[in-house]
C-alpha cells in the first residue's frame, strides 16, 4: 500500500501558454501526505489566467486536492487573475465553491499578541457607538415627554395603570419581605456595637435613619431592577424580535411614547410608594429585634426614632426612590429596544437591563450622597 | 403610487446589505423581490417602508426614496402611507382580531380619526375582504397561520395605504395553505389595486404571483422584468439557475461546438429525446435512469462525448411511447438553450445536486463523488 502510494504521489505540472497557466494535477492526493505548494507551482510567475486540469494519471483524491485548488483560487482572487477549475472533477469545484462561500466565523483568532492600537481603537469606536445609541434613546424619551405634555390625551394611562399594578401592587410581598429582613439584619449588626457602649436605645435612630435615607430606596430599586426592569427588557425585546415594534412604527406610533413612557412613569410613581412601605417594614423588623434581643419597649423605640428621623430624611429617601425608579425603567426599556431580533437576544437584553440598572443605581446613589451632603439635607 | 429608489447602499458593519441599488415600481403593480437569503431584498423593503435608512452619501441624489416622484427619504415611516405585513405577522397578542385591524385607525390624531362607528364598519368590511367575518372577537393565538397572515394584511390595509409591502408573506405557512394564499392574494390585488411589493425566496411564488420580478443577488439587482421575460431571457447565469431547474453543460466540447468556451444552460423541459435518427450532428446520450412517477417523467442522461450528466423532463405519454431502456443510447435535441461565457461561479453552482435552497455559509460540506475524508 505505502509503496504504491509513494510511487504515485501528488504531482503537479505547470506550463505557461500565453498568459494562461495550465496546471495539470496527477497522482494520488492524500491529506496525510505532503501536497505541492501553490507558491512553488507558480514559481514567481504571474499569469492572468490559471486553469487547473486533471492529468491522465489522476488517481484517488481527497481534501488535499480541494485545499490545493482553493489555494489557487485565493491566489487568483488576490491577484485579479481568472481561475478556471471547471476541468477538475465536479465534486472538487463544488467543494471549492463551498469553501469560498463559507464564512470564516469559527476560526479562532490568531494567537499573536493583539495590536494595542487596534484594541484601543476598537474599544473607542464601540464606546462611541454605545454612547450614540444611549444618547439617542434618552433624547427620544425627552422628545416623547414633550410630545405627551403637549398632547396629554396621547399618554397611555390604561397601559400605565396596568404596569403600576404589575410593578407596584404585585411587588408588595417581595419588597415587604426584603425590607423586613434588612431591618432585622441592621438591628442585629447595630446591636453588636451599641451594646458595647450601652447605647441600646440608639438602635431606633440607626435603623430609622438607615432605612429612610438609604436602604428602603436602594433595596426597593434593586428588587424592581430584577423583577420589573428585566421584565420590561424581555417584553420589549420580544416585541422587537416579533417585529411588533416595527409594526407600531409603520402605523405611525412612536414606540417611546406608546411603550416606554407608560412603563417608566409607572415605575417612577410606584417606586417611592414602595419605598415608603419598605420604610415601615424595615422599622418593624428593627423593632421586633429590639424587643426580643435588647428588651427595648416598642414605645421607647418609637419615641426615640421620632426624635431623630425628620421629614427631610424621608424626603431625601423619596427623591432617591423616584430617581431610582426612572433609572430602572429607562434601563429596562433601553435594553429591550436595543435587543437583537432573536430569542437569545431577548435573554441577553434582560440580563443586560439588570446589570445596567444596578450599575446606574449605585452611581446615582453616590451622586445623591454627595449632593445631599453639600445641600446639608 | 409609484415607488422609486435611487442608488441605495446599506452596510451593517463590514457586511454589505445593498450595493448601489436603483429600482422603479409602477403604480398598481404587484412586484416581487426575489433572491436567496442574504441578497438584500428585505433590507430594500424596509428602507422603502422607512424602517431602515440607507447609508448617508456625499451625492445628494443617491440614497433617495421617492413615492410618486415625491422625496420621502426623510419622512417618518408612519407618515409615508405604507402598509407593511411582517414575516411573522407581528400581531398585537393582547388585542382581539378586530382591535388589531382597527389599531391603525384608533391611534390617528383626533382631527383625522374616523368616528367609532366608521371604524367598526371599516373593520367589518376588512374582515369580509380577508374572509374572516366570524373571527373578529378572537385573539391572535386562537388563529391558524393563514388566518393570522390575513389579519396582518387587513391591519395593513385598514389605514388605506398607498403602498403595500409584504415581507416573505407566505414564508411561515405550509405548502398547501401557501398555494391557496397565493391565488387569494392575486385576486385581492386585482380587487384593490394598491402598488404592492413583496419579498420572497420562492421563485415559483414570484413567477406565479407578480406582474414584475426583481431578481436580487449579493446586495445587487440582477434583472428586472415580467415573469416571462426573466424566465425566458435571463441575463446572467445566476438568474437562470435561481429560477428553476436547469442543466449546465460545457459547450465548446464534443458535439456542442461554440466559438468560445461557454456554458450551455438548458431547462429539463426543453430537452427532447429522439431515437432512431442517424443525424451525425445530433448529440448522443446514454440513458442512466428513468423516473416515471410524478406528473411528468424525468430521465437522467449522460452525454456520450463528455460524460456530463443532465436531466430531461418528458410528458408521461411520450415517455411511454419512447420505451427507454437503461443504458441505451439516444439522440438528444435541445429546444431552447442559453449560453453564458464560462466565468465566475454563481451561488447556484453549489447546488449541483439541485438542492432546493443554496447551502448557508458555514454549512457542512456536501460530500459528492470522489473520495473524501
Amino acid at each position: 500500500m505505502s509503496d504504491s502510494s509513494t510511487a504515485t504521489a501528488a504531482r503537479v505540472e505547470a506550463r505557461l501558454e500565453g498568459d494562461c497557466l495550465h496546471v495539470a494535477v496527477g497522482g494520488q492526493w492524500r491529506i496525510t501526505r505532503n501536497r505541492p505548494a501553490w507558491a512553488d507551482v507558480l514559481a514567481a510567475r504571474t499569469p492572468a489566467r490559471v486553469r487547473l486540469e486533471p492529468a491522465a494519471d489522476l488517481a484517488a483524491w481527497d481534501s488535499s486536492l480541494v485545499l490545493f485548488a482553493d489555494e489557487a483560487r485565493r491566489w487568483c482572487e488576490g491577484h485579479d487573475a481568472y481561475c478556471d477549475l471547471t476541468a477538475l472533477p465536479p465534486a472538487v469545484t463544488q467543494l471549492v465553491t463551498q469553501i469560498a462561500g463559507a464564512q470564516v466565523g469559527n476560526v479562532p483568532p490568531p494567537r499573536a499578541a493583539p495590536n494595542l492600537l487596534a484594541w484601543l481603537g476598537g474599544l473607542a469606536t464601540d464606546a462611541w457607538r454605545r454612547t450614540h445609541n444611549n444618547t439617542e434613546f434618552v433624547g427620544e424619551c425627552a422628545l416623547g415627554v414633550l410630545f405627551v405634555l403637549r398632547h396629554p390625551r396621547k399618554f397611555r394611562w390604561r397601559d400605565c395603570l396596568g404596569e403600576m399594578q404589575q410593578c407596584g401592587a404585585k411587588a408588595l410581598p417581595i419588597v415587604g419581605l426584603i425590607s423586613f429582613l434588612v431591618g432585622v439584619t441592621l438591628a442585629y449588626t447595630g446591636a453588636l456595637v451599641l451594646r458595647q457602649v450601652g447605647g441600646d436605645i440608639w438602635l431606633a435612630d440607626l435603623i430609622g435613619l438607615a432605612m429612610v435615607r438609604e436602604m428602603a430606596a436602594v433595596m426597593t430599586a434593586v428588587v424592581l431592577a430584577g423583577r420589573t426592569g428585566a421584565a420590561f427588557a424581555a417584553t420589549l425585546g420580544n416585541m422587537k424580535a416579533g417585529e411588533e415594534i416595527d409594526a407600531f412604527v409603520t402605523l405611525g406610533i412612536r414606540p417611546v411614547v406608546f411603550l416606554v413612557l407608560p412603563r417608566v412613569v409607572a415605575l417612577g410613581l410606584m417606586t417611592p410608594l414602595l419605598a415608603l412601605y419598605a420604610n415601615a417594614l424595615g422599622m418593624i423588623g428593627g423593632l421586633v429585634v429590639a424587643k426580643q434581643v435588647l428588651s427595648i419597649q416598642p414605645s421607647a423605640y418609637w419615641v426615640e426614632m421620632l426624635a431623630n428621623v425628620s421629614l427631610s430624611d424621608i424626603a431625601t429617601g423619596m427623591i432617591k426612590a423616584v430617581a431610582f425608579g426612572l433609572i430602572v425603567g429607562l434601563a429596562g426599556c433601553l435594553r429591550g429596544l436595543q435587543a437583537e431580533r432573536s430569542a437569545a437576544g431577548v435573554g441577553r437584553a434582560a440580563t443586560s437591563a439588570v446589570v445596567t440598572a444596578l450599575l446606574l443605581l449605585v452611581v446615582a446613589d453616590a451622586v445623591f450622597a454627595v449632593l445631599f451632603h453639600i445641600l446639608g439635607l | 403610487m409609484s415607488i422609486e429608489v435611487r442608488n441605495l447602499s446599506k452596510h451593517f458593519g463590514a457586511y454589505t446589505a445593498l450595493g448601489n441599488v436603483s429600482l422603479k415600481v409602477d403604480t398598481g403593480r404587484l412586484t416581487a423581490l426575489l433572491g436567496p437569503s442574504g441578497s438584500g431584498k428585505t433590507t430594500l423593503l424596509r428602507i422603502i417602508a422607512g424602517l431602515e435608512y440607507p447609508d448617508p452619501s456625499a451625492d445628494p441624489e443617491a440614497g433617495r426614496v421617492l413615492f410618486h416622484g415625491e422625496d420621502v427619504s426623510h419622512v417618518a415611516a408612519g407618515k409615508r402611507g405604507v402598509g407593511f405585513v411582517f414575516q411573522h405577522y407581528a400581531l398585537f397578542k393582547h388585542m382581539t382580531v378586530s382591535d388589531n385591524i382597527a389599531f391603525g385607525l384608533t391611534v390617528l390624531p383626533r382631527a383625522t380619526r374616523p368616528s367609532r362607528e366608521q371604524i367598526a364598519a371599516r373593520v367589518r368590511e376588512l374582515l369580509g375582504l380577508v374572509q374572516l367575518d366570524q373571527l373578529g372577537g378572537r385573539l391572535p393565538d386562537q388563529l391558524s397561520g393563514g388566518q393570522r397572515q390575513r389579519v396582518a394584511l387587513a391591519r395593513a390595509l385598514a389605514v388605506n395605504p398607498k403602498v403595500l409591502l409584504l415581507d416573505e408573506p407566505f414564508g411561515a405557512l405550509d405548502a398547501q395553505v401557501r398555494k391557496e394564499m397565493r391565488s387569494w392574494l392575486r385576486r385581492l390585488h386585482e380587487q384593490i389595486h394598491v402598488t404592492t411589493v413583496f419579498v420572497t425566496h420562492d421563485q415559483e411564488e414570484a413567477l406565479e404571483l407578480a406582474d414584475e420580478v426583481v431578481v436580487m443577488n449579493n446586495a445587487r439587482i440582477e434583472q428586472v422584468g415580467d415573469p416571462q421575460e426573466v424566465y425566458d431571457r435571463p441575463v446572467s447565469p445566476f438568474v437562470i439557475e435561481f429560477l428553476g431547474n436547469v442543466n449546465r453543460l460545457a459547450a465548446g466540447t464534443g458535439k456542442l461546438r461554440t466559438p468560445g468556451e461557454d456554458v450551455l444552460y438548458v431547462r429539463p423541459h426543453d430537452v427532447d429525446i429522439q431515437r432512431g435518427t442517424s443525424d451525425p450532428h445530433a448529440l448522443r446520450a446514454r440513458v442512466l435512469h428513468v423516473f416515471s412517477a410524478g406528473s411528468y417523467g424525468r430521465v437522467l442522461l449522460q452525454r456520450a462525448d463528455s460524460g456530463e450528466q443532465f436531466e430531461a423532463e418528458i410528458a408521461r405519454d411520450r415517455l411511454g411511447d419512447l420505451e427507454l431502456k437503461q443504458g441505451e443510447e439516444v439522440n438528444v435535441v435541445f429546444r431552447h438553450v442559453r449560453l453564458f461565457p464560462r466565468g465566475e461561479f454563481t451561488e447556484a453552482d453549489v447546488r449541483d445536486g439541485r438542492l432546493s435552497e443554496a447551502p448557508r455559509p458555514g454549512a457542512p460540506p456536501v460530500h459528492g463523488a470522489g473520495e473524501h475524508i
